[in-house]
């Protein structure tokens, strides 16, 4: 499982649906895994302004990856300017500037680290949910539904 | 034909042999695709979205998902998968396919905070919401969950197409209802319809974004698309258009006579049974 579907996942239990300690769930006993995956950049300008930067920064530190910036990065400093102002009033067809340093770091924690095995545990319920082979096991016996 | 969801619940009927089966057979691999590529027309991506696969068994749909434009319109795209059946997620890892899956049942919601997905995609699944095994699940509750979890986790303007199954019309009516009251604006598509072939697409959009806040306006711009607004239905109380009748006939008609065709004139036995002469 992607560090960036982590960061989108919620307990299933309907008695924790509005608590915010239901969010993120917390890794445990987590085996990772890097799953080399091609670089999107326009996936990436559409899903980061709905990354959850605070959470994403307490499940890296849960998994001992390197420490992230208290705030989000601006989406200028991710994105070259020629990719987007620039292109739109330059007539031409703009060349593929050379991704950034920033953009190829979350390409790589979002989509290329992966949990292999584990728990994600529920901060709010306590619930456990299994990971094996990358697959969550999030059914629920049906008195937690 | 006996349909598998009348004899076993999915995570039973699909087991190792049987997921192995579906997924080799070229024939279901080739209606698949097809429907797959049919849903993705209708939800009219343009850029590399997020997208969650409701039923996604062995990652079938996820293998189009994950291909570039133009193969697929605005992608490749990044998808989560759910299914019920571990053979069949099974299948999907040793295929090493992608996108996340999630071993999930899709009757007891959708466990992402709101607003994350830009679109949802689901083929031949949602009939199986419809069989609960015990007393303590009922098929309105479970898709009740469903679509109000899908709602919650899609984006304000966003789309879920899910073509499905129906056993018949009075399921097709109790998925779409249920879509209906968890606030999507639906509508329904038939392809093929009457026919052996016939394949029915349920295409849901979440109010908000570019909208203008009329849930239905969306369903009703894609062409062949049948508006099912609940608010109408409030309205038009007492004089309630039925397939086949008159006003039915009337509005037939009048679409067709707009888009510059030739229709009969209306007359007093316009919409009237005729008699059957022997
Ligand atoms: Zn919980």
């Amino acid at each position: 499982m992607k560090i960036l579907t982590l960061n989108f996942l919620t307990c299933a239990r309907k008695a924790c649906k509005a608590e915010p300690a239901a969010f993120p769930l917390h890794p445990r006993d987590a085996e990772l895994e890097i799953v080399e995956a091609e670089l999107n950049t326009e996936f990436l300008r559409n899903v980061l302004p709905r990354v959850e930067w605070e959470a994403l920064r307490v499940v890296t530190e849960e998994l001992g990856l390197p420490s992230l910036p208290n705030v989000a990065p601006e989406p200028d400093a991710i994105f070259p300017a020629a990719s987007t102002a620039a292109a739109a009033t330059a007539n031409e067809t703009p060349a593929n500037p050379a991704p950034t340093q920033l953009l190829q770091d979350l390409h790589h924690l979002l989509l290329e680290t992966t949990i292999l095995s584990g728990k994600l545990v529920c901060g709010n319920c306590g619930h456990e949910y299994a990971v094996k082979e990358g697959i969550a096991n999030f059914l629920l016996p049906s008195h937690l539904v | 034909m006996s349909r598998p969801e009348d004899t076993l619940p999915p995570d039973l009927f699909y087991n190792d042999s049987e997921s192995r089966k579906y997924t080799t057979s070229s024939r279901i691999q080739h209606i698949q695709s097809n429907m797959t590529h049919r849903a993705l027309s209708l939800l009219s991506l343009t850029h590399p979205s997020l997208i969650l696969d409701i039923g996604c068994g062995s990652g079938l749909s996820g293998e189009i998902l994950s291909s570039p434009d133009p193969d697929t319109p605005g992608g490749p795209h990044i998808w989560i998968g759910m299914d019920i059946s571990a053979s069949m997620l099974a299948v999907a890892l040793e295929k090493e396919v992608e996108g996340d899956l999630f071993l999930a049942d899709a009757g007891q919601g959708v466990p992402f905070r709101p607003g994350t997905f830009d679109a949802a995609i689901s083929i031949s699944a949602v009939q199986w919401l419809c069989n609960a095994e015990t007393s303590d699940e009922s098929p309105a509750g479970r898709l009740s969950r469903f679509f109000a979890g899908l709602y919650g986790s899609l984006r304000r303007g966003g789309r879920a197409v899910c073509q499905f199954y129906p056993k018949n019309d009075e399921q097709k009516k109790m998925i779409s209802s249920a879509a209906v009251r968890a606030g999507f604006g639906a509508g329904l598509l038939e392809d093929d319809p009457g026919t052996k072939s016939a394949k029915t697409y349920l295409v849901l959009t979440v109010g908000g974004g570019q909208l203008d806040g009329d849930i239905t306006g969306v369903v009703s711009g894609i062409e062949g698309v049948d508006v099912i607004d609940s608010r109408r239905k409030h309205r038009e109380k007492g004089r309630r258009e039925v397939k086949g009748g008159k006003a039915w006939i009337m509005r037939k008609k009048e679409q067709m006579e707009r888009k510059g065709k030739v229709v009969k004139a209306n007359s007093k036995y316009t919409g009237r049974k005729r008699n059957i002469a022997f």
